[in-house]
Protein backbone atom coordinates (compact mmCIF):
# COMPACT_ATOMS: atom_id res chain seq x y z
CA UNK A 1 0.00 0.00 0.00
CA UNK A 2 1.10 3.28 -0.60
CA UNK A 3 0.06 7.08 -0.14
CA UNK A 4 -1.71 8.97 -3.11
CA UNK A 5 0.04 12.11 -3.75
CA UNK A 6 3.24 13.40 -2.23
CA UNK A 7 3.96 17.36 -2.59
CA UNK A 8 7.77 17.97 -1.74
CA UNK A 9 9.01 21.78 -1.37
CA UNK A 10 11.45 22.51 -3.65
CA UNK A 11 14.13 24.46 -3.23
CA UNK A 12 16.62 26.28 -5.09
CA UNK A 13 19.80 29.08 -6.08
CA UNK A 14 19.65 30.65 -8.96
CA UNK A 15 17.73 27.52 -10.99
CA UNK A 16 19.70 25.08 -9.03
CA UNK A 17 17.48 22.28 -7.46
CA UNK A 18 18.99 21.78 -3.73
CA UNK A 19 20.46 17.96 -3.20
CA UNK A 20 18.15 17.87 -0.07
CA UNK A 21 14.89 18.64 -2.67
CA UNK A 22 16.50 15.81 -4.95
CA UNK A 23 16.72 12.85 -2.04
CA UNK A 24 12.81 14.01 -0.65
CA UNK A 25 11.86 13.07 -4.21
CA UNK A 26 13.75 10.41 -4.46
CA UNK A 27 11.71 9.26 -1.20
CA UNK A 28 8.61 10.22 -2.29
CA UNK A 29 8.35 8.15 -5.30
CA UNK A 30 8.78 4.93 -2.67
CA UNK A 31 5.91 6.44 -0.71
CA UNK A 32 3.17 7.73 -2.99
CA UNK A 33 1.88 6.89 -6.48
CA UNK A 34 2.31 10.53 -7.34
CA UNK A 35 4.92 13.12 -6.79
CA UNK A 36 4.83 16.75 -7.31
CA UNK A 37 6.87 19.41 -6.35
CA UNK A 38 5.71 23.49 -5.13
CA UNK A 39 8.39 25.90 -5.25
CA UNK A 40 8.25 29.53 -4.49
CA UNK A 41 9.72 30.67 -7.77
CA UNK A 42 9.96 30.71 -11.20
CA UNK A 43 9.01 27.21 -12.49
CA UNK A 44 10.64 27.09 -15.78
CA UNK A 45 14.10 27.40 -13.93
CA UNK A 46 13.30 23.92 -12.06
CA UNK A 47 10.77 22.14 -14.01
CA UNK A 48 13.58 19.51 -15.73
CA UNK A 49 15.48 18.29 -12.91
CA UNK A 50 12.79 18.09 -10.48
CA UNK A 51 11.17 15.86 -13.53
CA UNK A 52 14.10 14.05 -13.46
CA UNK A 53 13.80 13.19 -10.17
CA UNK A 54 10.40 11.95 -10.72
CA UNK A 55 8.19 14.90 -9.97
CA UNK A 56 5.33 14.87 -12.98
CA UNK A 57 4.33 18.43 -11.79
CA UNK A 58 5.63 21.73 -10.40
CA UNK A 59 2.92 23.99 -8.40
CA UNK A 60 5.21 27.28 -8.71
CA UNK A 61 4.30 30.64 -7.31
CA UNK A 62 6.21 32.49 -9.72
CA UNK A 63 8.89 35.34 -8.43
CA UNK A 64 8.22 36.07 -4.96
CA UNK A 65 9.84 39.83 -5.46
CA UNK A 66 12.35 39.43 -2.58
CA UNK A 67 9.82 39.00 0.03
CA UNK A 68 10.88 35.96 2.33
CA UNK A 69 9.46 32.29 1.39
CA UNK A 70 7.39 31.55 4.71
CA UNK A 71 4.17 33.84 4.46
CA UNK A 72 3.40 33.43 0.51
CA UNK A 73 4.15 30.04 -0.78
CA UNK A 74 2.38 29.18 2.53
CA UNK A 75 -0.52 31.04 1.97
CA UNK A 76 -0.61 29.94 -1.86
CA UNK A 77 0.12 25.76 -0.37
CA UNK A 78 -3.07 27.05 2.20
CA UNK A 79 -5.10 28.27 -0.70
CA UNK A 80 -4.81 25.41 -2.74
CA UNK A 81 -5.65 22.78 -0.03
CA UNK A 82 -8.52 24.33 0.05
CA UNK A 83 -9.71 24.26 -3.34
CA UNK A 84 -9.45 20.24 -2.95
CA UNK A 85 -6.02 19.67 -4.30
CA UNK A 86 -4.49 18.53 -0.64
CA UNK A 87 -1.99 15.82 -1.09
CA UNK A 88 -1.37 13.09 1.42
CA UNK A 89 1.06 14.83 2.87
CA UNK A 90 3.54 17.67 2.09
CA UNK A 91 7.53 17.08 2.79
CA UNK A 92 9.75 19.86 3.74
CA UNK A 93 14.09 19.85 4.13
CA UNK A 94 14.92 21.37 7.14
CA UNK A 95 16.62 24.35 5.99
CA UNK A 96 15.98 28.17 6.47
CA UNK A 97 13.08 28.43 4.34
CA UNK A 98 11.55 24.88 4.12
CA UNK A 99 11.10 25.67 8.53
CA UNK A 100 9.58 28.98 7.25
CA UNK A 101 6.76 27.73 5.72
CA UNK A 102 6.07 24.37 6.98
CA UNK A 103 5.63 26.45 9.77
CA UNK A 104 3.35 29.34 8.66
CA UNK A 105 1.56 26.41 6.85
CA UNK A 106 0.88 24.66 9.92
CA UNK A 107 -0.83 27.46 11.37
CA UNK A 108 -3.23 28.11 8.12
CA UNK A 109 -4.17 24.29 7.99
CA UNK A 110 -3.75 23.66 11.99
CA UNK A 111 -2.07 20.89 11.43
CA UNK A 112 1.44 19.52 13.29
CA UNK A 113 4.32 19.37 11.94
CA UNK A 114 6.78 16.40 12.18
CA UNK A 115 10.36 17.61 12.80
CA UNK A 116 13.80 16.39 12.48
CA UNK A 117 13.34 13.27 10.74
CA UNK A 118 15.64 11.20 9.27
CA UNK A 119 13.47 8.16 7.65
CA UNK A 120 9.85 8.04 6.61
CA UNK A 121 7.61 4.90 6.29
CA UNK A 122 3.98 4.20 5.01
CA UNK A 123 2.30 1.77 7.41
CA UNK A 124 -1.53 0.52 7.00
CA UNK A 125 -1.88 3.68 4.60
CA UNK A 126 -0.67 5.92 7.61
CA UNK A 127 3.24 8.08 7.38
CA UNK A 128 5.44 7.07 9.84
CA UNK A 129 8.41 9.37 10.90
CA UNK A 130 11.85 8.73 12.79
CA UNK A 131 13.19 11.35 14.71
CA UNK A 132 16.74 10.81 15.90
CA UNK A 133 17.44 12.12 19.80
CA UNK A 134 20.15 12.07 22.34
CA UNK A 135 22.50 12.90 19.56
CA UNK A 136 21.58 10.08 17.41
CA UNK A 137 21.40 6.73 20.16
CA UNK A 138 17.73 6.71 20.41
CA UNK A 139 15.85 6.75 17.36
CA UNK A 140 11.85 8.08 17.94
CA UNK A 141 9.23 6.18 15.76
CA UNK A 142 5.91 9.14 15.57
CA UNK A 143 2.56 8.36 13.50
CA UNK A 144 0.38 11.17 12.03
CA UNK A 145 -3.04 10.58 13.54
CA UNK A 146 -4.83 13.41 12.58
CA UNK A 147 -6.23 14.57 8.76
CA UNK A 148 -3.90 15.43 6.01
CA UNK A 149 -2.00 17.13 4.37
CA UNK A 150 0.78 15.63 7.18
CA UNK A 151 3.49 18.02 7.32
CA UNK A 152 7.39 16.21 7.55
CA UNK A 153 10.32 18.46 8.36
CA UNK A 154 13.00 16.12 6.60
CA UNK A 155 16.97 16.83 8.03
CA UNK A 156 19.15 16.79 4.64
CA UNK A 157 20.91 14.00 3.79
CA UNK A 158 18.57 11.43 5.04
CA UNK A 159 18.14 9.76 2.24
CA UNK A 160 20.24 9.61 -0.87
CA UNK A 161 18.61 11.22 -4.40
CA UNK A 162 18.09 9.02 -7.74
CA UNK A 163 17.07 10.21 -11.01
CA UNK A 164 14.25 8.63 -12.63
CA UNK A 165 14.44 9.65 -15.52
CA UNK A 166 11.26 11.61 -15.60
CA UNK A 167 10.32 13.71 -18.40
CA UNK A 168 10.18 17.77 -17.57
CA UNK A 169 7.69 18.71 -14.75
CA UNK A 170 4.65 20.17 -15.89
CA UNK A 171 4.52 23.85 -14.40
CA UNK A 172 1.21 24.82 -12.88
CA UNK A 173 0.73 28.34 -11.36
CA UNK A 174 0.31 28.38 -7.61
CA UNK A 175 -1.59 31.75 -7.09
CA UNK A 176 -0.32 33.52 -4.04
CA UNK A 177 -3.42 35.07 -1.94
CA UNK A 178 -2.77 38.91 -0.38
CA UNK A 179 -1.13 38.59 2.71
CA UNK A 180 -1.46 41.71 3.49
CA UNK A 181 1.24 42.85 6.44
CA UNK A 182 2.22 39.34 7.28
CA UNK A 183 4.16 39.09 4.30
CA UNK A 184 6.14 42.36 4.61
CA UNK A 185 9.65 40.54 5.14
CA UNK A 186 12.06 41.56 2.19
CA UNK A 187 15.23 40.90 1.07
CA UNK A 188 17.21 44.24 0.16
CA UNK A 189 20.54 42.57 -0.31
CA UNK A 190 22.46 38.82 -0.55
CA UNK A 191 25.90 38.39 0.70
CA UNK A 192 28.30 35.44 -0.08
CA UNK A 193 30.70 34.96 2.72
CA UNK A 194 34.37 33.61 0.84
CA UNK A 195 35.23 30.30 2.27
CA UNK A 196 37.97 28.11 1.27
CA UNK A 197 37.89 24.82 -0.02
CA UNK A 198 35.07 22.47 -1.00
CA UNK A 199 31.73 23.18 0.53
CA UNK A 200 30.74 20.75 3.52
CA UNK A 201 27.92 19.30 1.82
CA UNK A 202 29.96 17.97 -0.84
CA UNK A 203 33.35 17.19 0.51
CA UNK A 204 34.67 13.74 1.10
CA UNK A 205 36.73 14.70 3.89
CA UNK A 206 35.71 17.14 6.48
CA UNK A 207 38.25 18.32 9.58
CA UNK A 208 36.51 20.14 11.70
CA UNK A 209 37.26 22.04 15.24
CA UNK A 210 35.87 23.14 18.43
CA UNK A 211 36.68 24.18 21.50
CA UNK A 212 39.43 22.13 22.65
CA UNK A 213 41.67 24.65 19.97
CA UNK A 214 42.02 26.80 23.24
CA UNK A 215 41.69 30.24 21.09
CA UNK A 216 40.26 31.21 17.44
CA UNK A 217 43.86 31.77 15.93
CA UNK A 218 44.39 27.51 16.31
CA UNK A 219 41.76 27.29 14.19
CA UNK A 220 44.46 28.11 11.49
CA UNK A 221 45.48 24.25 12.02
CA UNK A 222 41.94 23.31 10.91
CA UNK A 223 42.25 24.95 7.66
CA UNK A 224 45.87 23.83 6.80
CA UNK A 225 45.08 20.17 7.23
CA UNK A 226 41.94 20.59 5.44
CA UNK A 227 43.53 22.29 2.87
CA UNK A 228 46.71 19.59 2.79
CA UNK A 229 43.70 17.09 2.75
CA UNK A 230 41.48 18.72 -0.26
CA UNK A 231 39.03 18.88 2.88
CA UNK A 232 36.45 21.44 3.66
CA UNK A 233 36.63 22.45 7.12
CA UNK A 234 34.33 22.65 9.80
CA UNK A 235 33.47 23.65 13.33
CA UNK A 236 31.75 22.75 16.30
CA UNK A 237 29.05 25.07 17.75
CA UNK A 238 31.03 26.45 20.57
CA UNK A 239 33.46 27.97 18.48
CA UNK A 240 30.63 29.18 16.02
CA UNK A 241 28.76 30.59 19.21
CA UNK A 242 32.67 32.39 20.57
CA UNK A 243 32.70 33.78 17.30
CA UNK A 244 36.24 31.98 15.76
CA UNK A 245 34.06 31.31 12.50
CA UNK A 246 31.29 32.21 10.68
CA UNK A 247 27.58 30.16 11.26
CA UNK A 248 28.39 28.43 7.60
CA UNK A 249 30.94 26.52 9.23
CA UNK A 250 28.85 24.87 11.58
CA UNK A 251 28.49 21.49 12.02
CA UNK A 252 25.59 19.73 13.88
CA UNK A 253 21.92 20.10 15.17
CA UNK A 254 21.47 23.93 14.02
CA UNK A 255 24.55 23.72 11.18
CA UNK A 256 25.18 21.47 8.43
CA UNK A 257 24.37 17.36 8.47
CA UNK A 258 27.64 15.86 7.00
CA UNK A 259 28.24 12.48 5.69
CA UNK A 260 31.44 11.93 3.95
CA UNK A 261 34.00 9.16 3.50
CA UNK A 262 36.50 10.85 6.65
CA UNK A 263 35.47 13.35 9.65
CA UNK A 264 38.11 14.04 11.22
CA UNK A 265 37.29 16.05 14.94
CA UNK A 266 40.21 18.31 16.45
CA UNK A 267 39.54 19.24 20.16
CA UNK A 268 35.71 18.61 19.67
CA UNK A 269 34.35 16.51 22.82
CA UNK A 270 31.38 15.86 20.79
CA UNK A 271 28.28 17.04 22.66
CA UNK A 272 24.64 15.50 21.29
CA UNK A 273 24.29 19.23 19.23
CA UNK A 274 27.47 18.43 17.39
CA UNK A 275 26.91 14.21 17.06
CA UNK A 276 23.59 14.54 15.28
CA UNK A 277 25.82 15.90 12.42
CA UNK A 278 28.22 14.09 11.76
CA UNK A 279 27.66 10.67 12.91
CA UNK A 280 26.87 9.52 9.97
CA UNK A 281 30.02 9.71 8.40
CA UNK A 282 31.92 6.55 7.46
CA UNK A 283 34.50 7.07 9.03
CA UNK A 284 35.70 8.91 11.95
CA UNK A 285 39.20 10.05 13.57
CA UNK A 286 38.88 12.28 17.04
CA UNK A 287 41.90 13.76 18.96
CA UNK A 288 41.00 14.84 21.96
CA UNK A 289 43.06 15.29 25.41
CA UNK A 290 40.02 13.91 27.31
CA UNK A 291 39.53 10.19 27.31
CA UNK A 292 36.04 10.64 28.42
CA UNK A 293 34.94 13.13 25.74
CA UNK A 294 31.73 11.53 24.29
CA UNK A 295 33.55 11.89 20.85
CA UNK A 296 35.65 8.73 21.45
CA UNK A 297 32.12 6.30 21.58
CA UNK A 298 31.43 7.31 17.83
CA UNK A 299 35.20 7.50 16.62
CA UNK A 300 36.62 4.52 14.68
CA UNK A 301 40.16 5.81 15.56
CA UNK A 302 40.49 7.69 18.35
CA UNK A 303 43.68 9.54 19.62
CA UNK A 304 43.97 11.14 24.04
CA UNK A 305 46.36 13.55 23.13
CA UNK A 306 46.81 17.07 22.75
CA UNK A 307 45.45 18.87 19.57
CA UNK A 308 48.57 21.81 19.56
CA UNK A 309 51.01 18.75 19.40
CA UNK A 310 48.64 16.34 16.95
CA UNK A 311 47.73 18.35 14.16
CA UNK A 312 51.21 20.18 13.29
CA UNK A 313 52.98 17.29 13.42
CA UNK A 314 50.12 15.44 11.07
CA UNK A 315 50.44 18.53 9.06
CA UNK A 316 54.34 18.18 8.78
CA UNK A 317 54.12 14.37 8.24
CA UNK A 318 51.29 14.87 5.18
CA UNK A 319 53.83 18.26 3.63
CA UNK A 320 56.96 15.81 3.51
CA UNK A 321 55.03 13.11 1.50
CA UNK A 322 53.95 15.67 -0.82
CA UNK B 1 9.81 49.79 22.62
CA UNK B 2 8.36 47.32 24.53
CA UNK B 3 9.87 44.00 23.02
CA UNK B 4 8.26 40.36 23.95
CA UNK B 5 11.17 37.34 24.33
CA UNK B 6 10.27 33.99 24.52
CA UNK B 7 12.33 31.82 26.83
CA UNK B 8 12.32 28.59 27.48
CA UNK B 9 13.03 26.61 30.15
CA UNK B 10 14.28 23.15 30.18
CA UNK B 11 16.35 20.57 32.10
CA UNK B 12 19.75 21.04 32.14
CA UNK B 13 21.57 19.66 28.87
CA UNK B 14 24.76 18.83 31.03
CA UNK B 15 22.81 16.27 32.45
CA UNK B 16 21.75 12.69 30.84
CA UNK B 17 18.61 13.40 29.12
CA UNK B 18 15.91 10.25 29.41
CA UNK B 19 12.53 9.69 27.79
CA UNK B 20 9.69 9.26 30.24
CA UNK B 21 8.93 5.49 29.78
CA UNK B 22 4.97 5.93 29.88
CA UNK B 23 4.41 8.88 28.03
CA UNK B 24 7.43 7.99 25.70
CA UNK B 25 8.16 12.07 25.84
CA UNK B 26 11.07 13.97 27.75
CA UNK B 27 11.44 14.39 31.00
CA UNK B 28 10.80 17.64 32.33
CA UNK B 29 10.36 17.04 35.88
CA UNK B 30 13.68 18.14 37.23
CA UNK B 31 15.13 21.53 37.80
CA UNK B 32 14.61 23.52 35.20
CA UNK B 33 17.34 26.15 33.40
CA UNK B 34 16.53 28.85 30.91
CA UNK B 35 17.64 27.75 27.78
CA UNK B 36 20.88 29.36 26.58
CA UNK B 37 19.51 29.71 23.67
CA UNK B 38 17.42 32.28 24.87
CA UNK B 39 19.46 33.89 26.79
CA UNK B 40 20.91 35.92 23.08
CA UNK B 41 16.98 36.92 23.17
CA UNK B 42 17.28 38.20 26.38
CA UNK B 43 20.70 39.91 26.23
CA UNK B 44 19.36 41.64 22.13
CA UNK B 45 16.12 42.84 23.44
CA UNK B 46 17.81 44.61 26.12
CA UNK B 47 20.17 46.25 24.05
CA UNK B 48 17.71 46.87 21.64
CA UNK B 49 15.14 48.66 24.32
CA UNK B 50 18.18 50.65 25.95
CA UNK B 51 19.06 51.58 21.92
CA UNK B 52 15.40 52.95 21.10
CA UNK B 53 15.86 55.16 24.67
CA UNK B 54 13.22 52.91 27.08
CA UNK B 55 11.03 49.91 27.23
CA UNK B 56 10.25 47.45 28.78
CA UNK B 57 11.39 43.98 28.01
CA UNK B 58 8.65 40.95 28.82
CA UNK B 59 9.57 37.34 29.17
CA UNK B 60 6.89 34.42 28.20
CA UNK B 61 7.27 30.98 28.97
CA UNK B 62 5.37 27.80 28.86
CA UNK B 63 6.55 24.86 31.40
CA UNK B 64 5.16 22.30 33.36
CA UNK B 65 4.49 22.95 37.65
CA UNK B 66 4.61 26.30 37.92
CA UNK B 67 8.34 26.54 37.52
CA UNK B 68 10.28 29.88 37.13
CA UNK B 69 13.96 29.25 38.36
CA UNK B 70 14.73 29.35 34.37
CA UNK B 71 12.68 32.86 34.32
CA UNK B 72 14.40 34.27 37.77
CA UNK B 73 17.33 34.20 35.71
CA UNK B 74 16.26 36.32 32.51
CA UNK B 75 14.84 38.93 35.11
CA UNK B 76 17.95 39.09 36.75
CA UNK B 77 19.76 40.28 33.74
CA UNK B 78 17.64 42.82 32.89
CA UNK B 79 14.30 42.31 31.72
CA UNK B 80 11.17 43.82 33.63
CA UNK B 81 8.60 41.02 34.03
CA UNK B 82 7.59 37.50 32.96
CA UNK B 83 4.50 35.47 31.87
CA UNK B 84 4.35 32.22 32.44
CA UNK B 85 1.51 29.65 31.32
CA UNK B 86 1.67 26.73 33.33
CA UNK B 87 -0.98 23.52 33.28
CA UNK B 88 -1.38 20.13 33.81
CA UNK B 89 -3.06 20.01 30.76
CA UNK B 90 -0.49 21.25 28.73
CA UNK B 91 1.75 18.01 28.75
CA UNK B 92 2.40 15.99 26.20
CA UNK B 93 1.67 19.27 23.56
CA UNK B 94 3.21 19.87 20.16
CA UNK B 95 4.80 23.06 18.97
CA UNK B 96 1.91 24.11 17.20
CA UNK B 97 0.18 23.79 20.15
CA UNK B 98 2.77 25.52 22.10
CA UNK B 99 2.79 28.10 19.46
CA UNK B 100 -0.89 28.76 20.54
CA UNK B 101 -0.37 29.28 24.17
CA UNK B 102 2.48 31.53 23.71
CA UNK B 103 1.01 33.82 21.21
CA UNK B 104 -1.88 34.10 23.60
CA UNK B 105 0.12 34.76 26.32
CA UNK B 106 2.44 37.35 24.02
CA UNK B 107 -1.00 39.06 23.18
CA UNK B 108 -1.50 40.32 26.89
CA UNK B 109 1.48 42.03 26.73
CA UNK B 110 0.71 45.53 26.21
CA UNK B 111 2.34 47.35 23.37
CA UNK B 112 4.96 44.71 22.11
CA UNK B 113 6.08 45.63 19.01
CA UNK B 114 8.86 42.94 18.56
CA UNK B 115 8.81 39.81 19.49
CA UNK B 116 12.25 37.29 19.77
CA UNK B 117 12.78 33.72 20.14
CA UNK B 118 16.07 31.32 19.49
CA UNK B 119 15.89 29.76 16.57
CA UNK B 120 15.12 26.79 18.07
CA UNK B 121 15.04 25.27 21.70
CA UNK B 122 17.65 22.97 22.81
CA UNK B 123 15.47 19.98 24.22
CA UNK B 124 12.81 19.41 21.74
CA UNK B 125 14.65 21.57 18.71
CA UNK B 126 11.67 21.68 16.23
CA UNK B 127 13.32 25.04 14.96
CA UNK B 128 9.25 25.77 14.02
CA UNK B 129 7.65 28.03 16.89
CA UNK B 130 8.64 31.27 15.86
CA UNK B 131 6.98 30.98 12.79
CA UNK B 132 3.95 29.50 14.17
CA UNK B 133 3.94 32.29 17.12
CA UNK B 134 4.12 34.89 13.76
CA UNK B 135 1.50 32.93 11.76
CA UNK B 136 -0.90 33.16 15.02
CA UNK B 137 -0.72 36.88 15.36
CA UNK B 138 -0.72 37.52 11.92
CA UNK B 139 2.22 39.25 11.99
CA UNK B 140 5.67 39.06 9.41
CA UNK B 141 8.95 37.26 10.80
CA UNK B 142 12.39 37.11 10.19
CA UNK B 143 14.18 33.85 11.27
CA UNK B 144 17.61 33.09 11.96
CA UNK B 145 18.51 36.81 12.64
CA UNK B 146 22.73 37.42 13.20
CA UNK B 147 22.45 41.13 13.81
CA UNK B 148 19.21 43.22 14.47
CA UNK B 149 18.78 47.06 14.05
CA UNK B 150 15.14 49.32 14.74
CA UNK B 151 15.22 52.48 12.84
CA UNK B 152 11.69 54.30 12.60
CA UNK B 153 9.39 51.40 13.09
CA UNK B 154 11.66 49.16 10.54
CA UNK B 155 13.23 46.19 11.87
CA UNK B 156 16.81 45.63 9.60
CA UNK B 157 18.10 42.05 9.85
CA UNK B 158 20.86 40.20 8.87
CA UNK B 159 19.73 37.09 8.46
CA UNK B 160 21.76 33.21 7.93
CA UNK B 161 21.66 31.54 4.52
CA UNK B 162 23.75 28.85 3.33
CA UNK B 163 26.42 31.05 0.99
CA UNK B 164 26.38 33.83 3.93
CA UNK B 165 23.52 36.36 4.95
CA UNK B 166 20.63 38.41 3.33
CA UNK B 167 19.59 41.82 4.83
CA UNK B 168 15.91 41.41 5.30
CA UNK B 169 14.17 44.80 6.51
CA UNK B 170 10.44 44.73 8.08
CA UNK B 171 8.21 46.93 9.63
CA UNK B 172 7.25 46.66 13.12
CA UNK B 173 5.23 44.76 14.84
CA UNK B 174 7.27 41.50 13.81
CA UNK B 175 8.71 38.34 15.48
CA UNK B 176 12.68 37.85 14.87
CA UNK B 177 14.41 34.83 15.74
CA UNK B 178 17.89 35.29 16.50
CA UNK B 179 20.73 32.25 16.13
CA UNK B 180 23.31 31.92 19.13
CA UNK B 181 26.12 34.20 19.05
CA UNK B 182 24.46 36.58 17.82
CA UNK B 183 25.37 39.34 21.02
CA UNK B 184 27.32 38.14 24.34
CA UNK B 185 24.80 37.40 26.75
CA UNK B 186 25.38 39.30 29.87
CA UNK B 187 25.85 37.60 33.21
CA UNK B 188 23.39 39.03 35.78
CA UNK B 189 24.91 41.17 38.94
CA UNK B 190 24.28 40.47 42.35
CA UNK B 191 22.04 43.54 42.29
CA UNK B 192 20.02 41.99 39.60
CA UNK B 193 19.70 38.48 40.95
CA UNK B 194 18.58 40.24 44.29
CA UNK B 195 16.33 42.42 42.60
CA UNK B 196 14.96 39.31 40.04
CA UNK B 197 13.14 37.90 43.12
CA UNK B 198 10.63 41.12 43.30
CA UNK B 199 9.78 41.49 39.46
CA UNK B 200 6.33 40.89 38.81
CA UNK B 201 5.67 37.47 37.55
CA UNK B 202 2.09 36.64 35.86
CA UNK B 203 1.08 33.10 36.20
CA UNK B 204 -1.31 31.94 33.72
CA UNK B 205 -3.86 28.58 33.25
CA UNK B 206 -4.54 27.59 30.20
CA UNK B 207 -8.41 28.73 30.75
CA UNK B 208 -6.43 32.23 31.40
CA UNK B 209 -5.19 32.27 28.07
CA UNK B 210 -8.45 31.27 26.15
CA UNK B 211 -6.67 28.64 23.82
CA UNK B 212 -9.14 25.68 23.24
CA UNK B 213 -7.84 22.65 25.59
CA UNK B 214 -8.47 20.34 22.31
CA UNK B 215 -5.45 21.85 20.55
CA UNK B 216 -3.21 20.83 23.57
CA UNK B 217 -1.79 17.99 25.10
CA UNK B 218 -1.88 14.55 24.45
CA UNK B 219 -4.26 14.29 22.20
CA UNK B 220 -4.28 18.01 20.59
CA UNK B 221 -1.49 17.11 18.49
CA UNK B 222 -2.71 14.47 15.42
CA UNK B 223 0.22 12.34 16.25
CA UNK B 224 1.54 9.31 18.11
CA UNK B 225 4.52 7.93 19.01
CA UNK B 226 4.60 4.61 17.70
CA UNK B 227 8.23 3.24 18.86
CA UNK B 228 11.77 3.92 20.65
CA UNK B 229 14.72 1.86 19.80
CA UNK B 230 18.15 2.51 19.92
CA UNK B 231 20.23 3.65 16.86
CA UNK B 232 22.30 0.78 15.50
CA UNK B 233 25.80 1.28 17.15
CA UNK B 234 28.47 1.75 15.51
CA UNK B 235 31.29 -0.39 15.74
CA UNK B 236 33.57 0.46 18.58
CA UNK B 237 36.68 2.03 17.38
CA UNK B 238 40.64 1.95 18.57
CA UNK B 239 41.64 4.76 20.97
CA UNK B 240 45.43 5.38 21.91
CA UNK B 241 46.93 7.46 24.35
CA UNK B 242 49.27 9.57 22.61
CA UNK B 243 52.93 8.59 23.43
CA UNK B 244 54.19 10.38 19.97
CA UNK B 245 53.15 8.04 17.57
CA UNK B 246 49.36 8.97 17.11
CA UNK B 247 50.22 10.74 13.30
CA UNK B 248 51.63 7.62 12.55
CA UNK B 249 48.66 6.16 13.44
CA UNK B 250 46.33 8.83 11.88
CA UNK B 251 48.39 8.67 8.22
CA UNK B 252 48.70 4.88 8.24
CA UNK B 253 44.48 4.82 8.98
CA UNK B 254 44.41 7.74 6.04
CA UNK B 255 46.71 5.56 3.61
CA UNK B 256 44.26 2.39 4.32
CA UNK B 257 41.09 4.51 2.89
CA UNK B 258 44.16 5.35 0.30
CA UNK B 259 43.41 9.07 1.22
CA UNK B 260 47.13 9.67 0.92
Amino acid sequence: MTLSKIWVYAEATDGNVSNTTLELLTKARELAGTVEAVFGGDGASVAATLGEYGATTVHATGDLGGVLAGVPVAAAIAAAVAGGAAPDAILFGTSYDGRDVAGRLSVALDRTVITNNVDLEEDGGALVCTEPVFGGATLVKTKFTGAGPNLVLVRPKSFSAEPSGGAPAAIEALAVPDTGAAGAARVTNRFVEERSGPSLDDAAIVVAGGRGLGESDKFELVEDLAKLLGAAPGASRAIVDAGWVPYSYQVGQTGKVVKPTVYIAAGISGATQHMVGMKGSKNIIAVNKDSEAPIFGVADLGIVGDVHKVLPALIEALKSRS
Amino acid sequence: MNIVVCAKQIPDPAEPGALDPQTKTLKRDGKLILDESDMYGVEMALQLAEAAGGGEVTLVSMAPDNKVDGLRSGLAMGAAKAVLVSDPALAGTDALGTAKVLAAAIGKVDGAQLVLTATESSDGYTGTVPEQIAAILGMPSITFAKSIEVRDGTVYVKRQTDAGYDEVECPLPCVVSVTAGVVEPRYPSFKGIMAAKSKPLDQLTLADTGVDAGSVGWGGGGQEIVGIEDAPAREAGEIFEDDGSGVDKIVAYLENLKIV
